[in-house]
């Protein structure tokens, strides 16, 4: 059973490193498409939302194209930084990042929207900069929504699996992650291995769940 | 600033560096704003004009009329299209000299018609907003003098670690008014500060503010469409009608 464990902590890994880009990047953009106007935004909000529709194999496809050797930043990373990014951990966390975005991009605009703009325009007029303005009025009172979304897309980062065979394959303990196990498993007839993974992920992901149902609600109790 | 001459009084009093000319009065309300509003097939257009000596001026009119945006626009929340701001004699925009300066560099003290009061910070932590300049906002238990005299001052001790949602109307409009004072504002627009309230608190609140200008000797810009405000409060009034000024205190 030690295989489950590798490949739990390497999930929890790939998962908890996806969760912390998609702080950064969801919330900036969710701030972005929520606060600013600008031509196109529409269109770049349904952009950013394809990774939620698309089929993954697609989106692996995708990334090989991009990040793979002869993509047009993975053969200028090979180049100029020797840097081989496919088949390793840290590919599977481009590919579970991007999966899991429209998750956290979307929970985080609709929470910035929901914040008064008044509240903002106030703390302007009190001289604060807008950076302070983010940090103490838009960001604490959009961040229960925000985490909400963060879980969500912790989960999803979780059970990542087509796009991530595609770039990361299957390397035992380097990026074979819990889902890709059930699958080896599964296909090798390891049903006890199997039936131990499918536990364990299940028990995860149901964890994340509640945490999730748990702060949305509060959303409401936050804003009354 | 030619041709701004609608209301009477030459424009020369005032330059736009903020120094006055020896002898002539500095308004302590030099507002000057146009606008164009479009949201579909409606079209709004502000176009005010108003210069005054008073220093607690009431802006009078309908709703609709265009009152909050003019003071959103005084206290730069709002880019007009064209214009000059001065208060006091301190330009604050100028759109010939290209001046616009950000709500934060204005030091005026706004308060919101609903209070805008930030609801997950106690009564205390919105007094001290302005104080901290930082990304963080100030502790529960933030001590500054400035924030326990205007809570004394306001009667909040009782109330000062609660968050908004838990106080009644009034002790919003005291917390509201006094987070904008904590800041020392350079003057002081309130938008309908009396128009949530019932109205035996709406009279003392009115004295409360009264007392409280004329102590602070601090511009003050109100606006209303309540006549009782008018009565109590204003030394001088602007009617606003539509986007524009129907009448305005005489020179």
């Amino acid at each position: 059973m030690t295989e489950a464990w590798i490949a739990l902590s390497l999930t929890l890994k790939v998962a908890g490193w996806a969760t912390a880009l998609n702080l950064v990047l969801g919330v900036g953009v969710g701030y972005a498409l929520a606060r600013w106007r600008f031509p196109g935004r529409d269109l770049l909000d349904a952009a950013l939302t394809l990774p939620m529709v698309m089929p993954p194999t697609v989106l692996g496809y995708y990334l090989l194209v991009v990040i793979g050797s002869q993509g047009v930043i993975g053969a200028w990373l090979l180049q100029h930084f020797g840097i081989r990014l496919i088949f390793t951990w840290q590919a599977a966390v481009i590919a579970a990042t991007i999966v899991a975005f429209p998750l956290v991009f979307k929970a985080a605009r609709a929470a910035f929207e929901n914040v008064d703009p008044q509240l903002e325009d106030a703390a302007r007029t009190l001289g604060i900069g807008e950076w302070g303005v983010f940090f103490r009025v838009s960001l604490p009172l959009a961040w229960r929504g925000i985490l909400a979304g963060l879980l969500l897309s912790f989960a999803r980062a979780l059970g990542e699996f087509g796009a991530t065979l595609m770039v990361a394959g299957s390397i035992v303990g380097k990026t074979q992650t819990l889902s890709i196990a059930v699958y080896e498993a599964v296909q090798a007839g390891q049903d006890a291995t199997a039936n131990f993974l499918v536990m364990v992920t299940s028990l995860v992901c149901i964890a994340v769940l509640l945490g999730a149902g748990w702060l949305v609600p509060g959303r409401v109790a936050a804003r009354a | 600033m030619s041709g701004v001459s609608g209301v009477g009084m030459n424009a020369d009093g005032v330059h736009r560096d903020g120094v006055h000319a020896s002898g002539a009065a500095v308004p302590t309300w030099d507002v000057t704003l146009r606008k164009r509003y479009q949201r579909g097939e409606s079209r709004f257009e502000l176009d005010v004009r108003f210069r005054a000596a008073a220093p607690r001026l009431v802006l009078y009119g309908p709703s609709g009329a265009g009152k909050s945006q003019t003071l959103r626009m005084i206290a730069g929340i709002t880019r007009p299209d064209a214009g000059a701001v001065a208060i006091a004699g301190r330009t604050l925009y100028d759109s010939t000299a290209g001046l616009h300066r950000s709500p934060q560099q204005r030091h005026i003290g706004y308060v919101f018609q609903d209070y805008a009061l930030f609801p997950h910070l106690t009564v205390r932590q919105n007094i001290a907003f302005a104080l901290g300049r930082g990304w963080l906002n100030p502790s529960r238990r933030v001590a500054h003098p400035t924030v326990d005299r205007w809570i004394e001052q306001f009667g909040l001790q009782p109330v000062a670690g609660h968050h908004p949602h838990q106080i009644s109307g009034g002790q919003r409009q005291r917390t509201a008014l006094a987070r904008a004072l904590a800041g020392e504002p350079a003057a002081l627009l309130l938008d309908e500060p009396f128009a949530a309230l019932d109205k035996p608190l709406r009279q003392r609140l009115r004295e409360e503010l009264l007392q409280l200008q004329e102590s602070l000797g601090l511009p003050l810009l109100l606006i209303t469409h309540d006549d009782d405000d008018v009565r109590c409060l204003a030394q001088a009034v602007v009617a606003l009608e539509a986007g524009r000024v129907t009448a305005s205190p005489a020179h």
